[in-house]
């Protein structure tokens, strides 16, 4: 993992100091709120319907357990004892006060962590796989890419103040499951004729009341060139991008009202300017970046663990949560381990402290001292030994973490939406509850398979309900919540935006017609190998807008 | 006529407040002062916005009520929300107490 240096840590320490004394001129009226507002959103304070918001970044979803116990710590004595993480790998805090938030950036700032540019028209943190490192399908570890770049965009004077927020994503296998066609910018590492890996760039992807796909403006890019080029493409967005519309100030309409091509060629202009420069990344900066992710002291085990085999064997309950939650490893006789924050009735992504703190003590204990977050909004222990699974599978067992639903429809996720979101339609949580609850039973979540379910409170698709299977949105409708349904959507390497199948539907509604979708697959599939999604693709909307509108 | 409060959120530690009929914010919609949408509640709300307010709350608005009885409702399902909690955790906000 990546640690601060010097540098890192004084620039973290005086943001704290300077925003100590900012709260403390608002609170005294030095400052009005008008003044004091896009000073509190550029460290991360947000304010919703019940309480400030704290928005704390975990660069690209990669955190050691001594920040999970930060957390927990502040979850406790600052908060109401849990944290949600979010569909951008970070997590956020419901409750803090104005007067605690710089202590609780002060005890961030002890584990190198922070909240600057979690809010505003910036660069936002970058995500990425959450089993990088870790994937037997990965040509890299995408992660020395992630923190070049939060360290080139972290207070970058030229892109504080945006047309827009900007969010970037890499995936450093050919299997995305960083989505990163519906971001700003998409990085996907591959190989070129020669076997040289670079990068290959997506531009102009994102979600919101105008979904679009990132378009690809360079095939293949040299990895030296990485900063330069993101630095052009971000110039081109920043001085041509729309600032009269908030609507339509994303890099996405910019790169759609003139053409992928025509961006490509103003970015290949400015980027001849400044290819040379400073920017340009020699050989041994990448690799001293990349020396703090090199891979962990693994031992050398045999391919078959028999202990492992044998539990299985006597546990049907273990061998369930392995084959839903435990994925292969690249290093013989290790697992990657699927934590789940979806708790069949519970609310996506929200973790209790003492949860925080078992995460940590296993982290420790089983996989090296470090844990991920996913944009699923669960969490992941990379590096397990198959040996440890079992004990690893007891605790989270005991502490209310295992639920095997990895990738299965209770899997679901779901923005906070009006029940805490300001910008909220309408509320998210509860139809999640709801849906988890009506197909909670196991045997029936296997027999249905793969599925992904994304909710989202209102048209910013903070949990990007347009690339879910099923997709929905919650909308409001003269004081009522309304929910409208997606199908077909996808957000890995084939990503797609979803169709809109029919009219909104009523709370009472809602759940009744997912059930009505899932029954209408099972009926027409052609095997129980073909999942939702195959099967929507072969047959088109027709048999599901039939299924659910057909009788009225 | 559309009944009206004042609600903002209480600068130091962020929670829903209401301004009640001696000028001061509580944490309960129930003390909250009752308005005429219109002028009346125009006037109130340039006084819950003064200099010495924006010391208290930040961004004070109108939101519509019903009003029975003793009990202030707002019509806004987004405004019974702020002056519950939410809903999906009965043990948090003001509901809780």
């Amino acid at each position: 993992m990546y640690k601060y240096d010097d540098y890192d840590q004084q620039l973290v320490d005086e943001r704290i100091e300077q925003f100590r004394d900012q709260v403390n001129r608002r609170l005294s009226g030095e400052l009005s709120e008008e003044e004091f507002r896009p000073l509190r959103l550029m460290n991360g304070v947000y304010l919703q319907l019940h309480a400030y918001m704290l928005r704390v970044a975990i660069p690209y979803g990669t955190m050691n357990s001594a920040q999970m116990r930060q957390f927990a710590y502040i979850a406790r004595n600052y908060d109401k004892g849990y944290g949600h993480f979010t569909t951008r790998q970070n997590i956020q805090f419901n409750w803090p006060k104005l007067v605690d938030l710089p202590d609780i950036l002060t005890e961030l700032s002890k584990v190198q962590m922070h909240a600057i540019q979690t809010s505003g028209n910036c660069i936002r943190n970058t995500t990425t796989d959450q089993y990088a490192g870790a994937s037997f399908d990965e040509l890299e570890d995408p992660r020395p890419w992630c923190e070049i770049i939060r360290q080139w965009s972290t207070m970058h004077p030229e892109f504080t103040y945006l047309p827009r927020k900007f969010k970037m994503a890499v995936t450093g296998a050919p299997n995305d499951r960083a989505a990163v066609a519906i971001h700003d910018i998409g990085l996907r590492i591959r190989r070129d004729e020669q076997g040289e890996l670079g990068f290959e760039v997506m531009v102009g992807g994102g979600l919101g009341r105008t979904p679009m796909i990132g378009k690809t403006i360079c095939e293949f890019l040299p990895k030296e060139d990485l900063l330069s080029y993101l630095e052009a493409i971000l110039r081109v967005y920043n001085q041509f991008g729309r600032r009269d519309n908030k609507y339509k100030a994303r890099i996405k309409i910019l790169v759609h009202e003139i053409g992928a091509e025509k961006f490509a060629e103003l970015v290949e202009k400015e980027w001849e300017e400044i290819r040379d420069s400073a920017l340009h990344l020699p050989a041994e900066e990448i690799e001293e970046i990349s020396a703090h992710f090199t891979p962990p002291p693994f031992d050398v085990l045999p391919a078959l663990s028999s202990s492992f085999s044998e539990k299985v064997g006597q546990d049907e309950k273990f061998a369930y949560w392995v084959q839903n939650n435990v994925r292969e490893h690249k290093q013989q006789g290790y697992a990657i381990v699927n934590i789940s924050l979806k708790p069949i009735g519970g609310i996506p992504g929200d973790i209790s402290h003492a949860q925080m703190d078992v995460v940590a003590d296993l982290a420790d204990q089983f996989s090296f001292g470090e844990i991920r977050s996913t944009h699923e909004q669960n969490l992941v222990l990379a590096h397990v030994k198959r040996d440890d699974l079992y004990a690893v599978w007891l605790k989270l067992d005991e502490y209310g973490l295992a639920t095997p639903n990895s990738g299965l429809i209770t899997d679901l996720i779901a923005c906070p939406g009006l029940d805490y979101c300001a910008l909220a339609n309408s509320r998210s949580i509860p139809l999640a509850q709801r849906i988890s609850e009506r197909f909670g039973e196991l045997d029936r979540q296997h027999e249905i398979g793969k599925v992904q379910v994304k909710i989202s409170g209102c048209i910013n698709a903070c949990t990007h309900h347009h690339v879910g299977h099923i997709g929905i949105l919650g909308v409001d409708k003269k004081g009522q919540e309304f929910y409208q349904i997606t199908l077909g959507g996808r957000a890995d390497e084939n990503a797609k935006i979803g169709k809109i199948v029919g009219a909104g539907l009523s709370t009472d509604e809602v759940v009744d017609a997912v059930e009505t979708l899932i029954n209408t697959y099972l009926g027409l599939r052609e095997s129980k190998e073909e999942t939702f999604l195959d099967a929507f693709n072969r047959v088109g909307e027709t048999p599901f807008k039939e299924a659910l509108y057909g009788a009225r | 006529m559309t009944k009206q409060v004042i609600t903002a959120n209480r600068l130091d530690d962020g929670l829903a407040v209401f301004f009640d009929t001696h000028a001061n914010w509580s944490a309960s919609i129930t003390e909250a002062a009752v308005v005429e949408k219109g002028e009346e509640a125009d006037t109130l709300l340039a006084t819950a916005s003064n200099a010495d307010n924006q010391l208290i709350v930040v961004g004070p608005y109108l939101i519509d009520v019903d009003q029975q009885g003793g009990k202030i409702t707002p019509v806004r399902y987004r405004e019974q929300i702020r002056t519950l909690g939410p809903s999906v955790r009965p043990d948090l906000g003001y509901q809780a107490k």
